[in-house]
């Protein structure tokens, strides 16, 4: 027989039962819908841990000072000042394969004709461009006479060109931070919204002497040269881990730490950080995964006991057909082609339900959602697969049935 | 001879002990007979019926249908022999509910293969010969007894078997309607159809040419 007859009979003999049938697809419906759900949303987190290993820059290590105690009172991580520029000059010297970039942060009110704006400013060097893997869009990087001389000189992120110059090109304008005029000879790509959610692009960034002296530095850190942070890069084919070890003893040799003393400095692995983000979500995929198996199970029980209910409901039917000439193979195609039917049009609707869903939870909850076409496809095969496996008793069972038992059966 | 049975027998066990539904029949029915098979419940006629209509297999002895052998027969062979060589026709009709007379008739050439538009030429053929051409489009629960009898008869012959089977075709249907059902099947015999009738009702057996008795598994 062939396949058209088959569905032809299997459509109709769905059609009978609408409510029946309905109910059967439920079960596959939201099995599948939650698995197109689960994998865009699971797609949806991994995508957003991607961008943000991707906008912070990769091999990254963070080291800041170390927590300070004064008067018997712990003061808080980065309040001691035991980085300084030299730290990060020794450790581009010293380690190879890394890159160091030392930072001063602060906010300050900015102007720029009768524009103003209160961004941050970071007094860093040009490695600090290299180590974050952020280009510049346009213009210059700074020089090293304007790095050694403190020159009045900045590059603006994407956000502060659009506050102050309305989005027009603003190399060569000038900008007055603290009233000191500083000229713009650079932007910033765009980089977007760090892991933490804030504006990348609100920033300012001039050399780390000029800050130092003309913008946030204070009398003790200019005696220090003291840093707030240095971000440390290991050069591509070089061994984090390896970068991190030297690292260390470099900063304890430096700062004359005894053996038994701990750090005075606080560093950090971001792709640790990450990684464990990433984990977590893995985690939640995979709960969700659990939840959608079990209900595509349970929709695949649901399917084999109504096509159980069918064929002794229509055994009589069955004697006729076999009494006509139909083969074991027949019976068994027409049942099976009906559950699979059945299976098969919950799991359409079921990638309609989900992805509607997932889109829901796009808008409204405002995650993101990646929707792949694999997913859907891998869905719908499923709901193939769960259609086969559960129809295929109820099929051969009515295929076995005794042609002269069916068509006495009442 | 379109039939030969030879000492056919059939034993169906039940738990431990042995009930000889059919005792070692012997028989022939020639082409273009019209047979009778009468005899009280358990006797052993509906066993025989299921044999001479490839539904069943016997226990021992041989049957023969229009020079095959088909004791030897496995299930899909059955099927086909049904499919192509024999007619049904029940006490009860057995009409696909919800399904048109055409396509019921029809369903015997979708089990053959038989394209889609030759199988309604040829439904739409066998329903013009018992009358009900312009009901093809009906569904049975909206036929009479007998309109839904004359749909299963020609549903029987559309493959163009060699005999027909009818199982208490009458039993079901009122005395006036028994006798238009039983004149189609006399119309049919005298076009050279062979048919075998099971009946208990000795009008519908006077039909026949000829009438086998079953008592206790035997024919008398």
């Amino acid at each position: 027989m062939k396949l058209g007859a088959l569905l032809h009979i299997a459509l109709r003999a769905l059609a009978t039962n609408k409510l029946r049938s309905a109910l059967t697809m439920l079960g596959i419906v939201i099995g599948v819908g939650a698995v197109i759900v689960m994998v865009a949303v699971g797609a949806g987190a991994r995508a957003r841990v991607e961008d943000q290993i991707r906008a912070l820059g990769s091999n990254l290590l963070h080291v800041m000072p170390g927590a300070r105690t004064q008067s018997g009172l712990r003061l808080p991580q980065g309040s001691s000042q035991t980085l300084s520029e030299d730290d990060a000059i020794a450790i581009n010297r010293e380690i190879p394969g890394a890159i160091a970039a030392p930072v001063m942060r602060g906010t300050a009110q900015v102007v720029a004709g009768n524009a103003n704006w209160a961004t941050h400013i970071y007094g860093t060097s040009p490695e600090y461009l290299l180590v974050r893997e952020w280009p510049l869009a346009a213009g210059r990087g700074f020089t090293p006479a304007e790095m050694s001389g403190a020159g009045k000189v900045c590059l603006v992120g994407a956000t502060v060109v659009r506050e102050l110059f309305g989005g027009a090109d603003p190399i060569d304008q000038v900008i007055r931070i603290k009233r000191v005029p500083f000229t713009v000879i650079g932007v910033l790509g765009d980089k977007g919204h760090s892991a933490m959610g804030s504006d990348q692009d609100d920033i300012i960034m001039v050399p780390i002497s000029a800050a130092r002296s003309r913008v946030l530095g204070t009398a003790t850190q200019a005696r220090q040269r003291a840093v707030q942070s240095i971000w440390v890069k290991a050069a591509d084919g070089h061994d984090l881990a390896g970068v991190e070890s030297q690292l260390r003893a470099l900063l304890r040799q430096r700062h004359r730490l005894p053996p038994e003393a701990g750090d005075d400095f606080w560093l950090r692995n971001l792709q640790d950080v990450l990684s464990a983000q990433e984990a977590s979500s893995r985690v939640l995929a995979l709960l969700l995964a659990a939840v959608a198996s079990v209900s595509l199970l349970v929709g695949g029980i649901g399917i084999m006991n109504i096509m159980l209910v069918s064929v002794t409901e229509r055994t009589r039917e069955i004697g006729l057909r076999m009494a006509v000439g139909a083969r074991t193979r027949d019976i068994l195609g027409q049942f099976l082609v009906e559950a699979v039917t059945l299976s098969l049009i919950g799991g359409l609707l079921g990638v309609a339900l989900g992805v509607a869903g997932a889109m829901a939870i796009g808008a409204f909850a405002g995650w993101r959602i990646v929707l792949s076409p694999q997913a859907v496809a891998l869905a719908v095969a499923f709901a193939f697969v769960i259609g086969v496996f559960f129809g295929f008793y109820p099929a051969r069972k009515a295929a076995r049935l005794d042609p002269v038992e069916a068509l006495r059966f009442e | 001879m379109l039939i030969e049975t030879r000492e056919l027998a059939k034993v169906y066990r039940m738990g431990d002990t042995e009930v000889r539904a059919l005792a070692g029949v012997s028989v022939d029915i020639d082409r273009g007979e019209f047979v009778a098979v009468t005899g009280p419940s358990g006797s052993g006629k509906s066993t025989f019926m299921n044999l001479l209509g490839c539904l069943d297999r016997p226990s021992s002895g041989e049957y023969r249908l229009g020079g095959r052998t088909v004791s030897a027969l496995d299930g899909d062979q059955l099927a086909e022999a049904r499919n192509r060589h024999v007619g049904f026709v029940f006490q009860h009709f057995n009409l696909l509910p919800r399904t048109t007379a055409l396509e019921n008739v029809a369903l015997p050439l979708v089990y053959a293969g038989v394209s889609k538009k030759e199988r309604n030429d040829r439904a739409m053929r066998m329903l013009e010969r018992v009358g009900l051409a312009d009901r093809a489009h009906h569904h049975p629960a909206q036929l009479s007894g007998g309109q839904q009898q004359r749909v299963a008869i020609a549903r029987a012959l559309v493959s163009g078997p060699l005999l027909v089977l009818a199982d208490e075709p009458t039993g079901a249907l009122d005395t006036r309607t028994s006798l238009e059902v039983m004149a189609l099947f006399h119309e049919l015999n005298r076009q050279g159809m062979t048919l075998v009738v099971v009946t208990h009702e000795p009008e519908v057996a006077r039909f026949a040419r000829r009438v086998l008795r079953f008592r206790d598994g035997r024919i008398e």
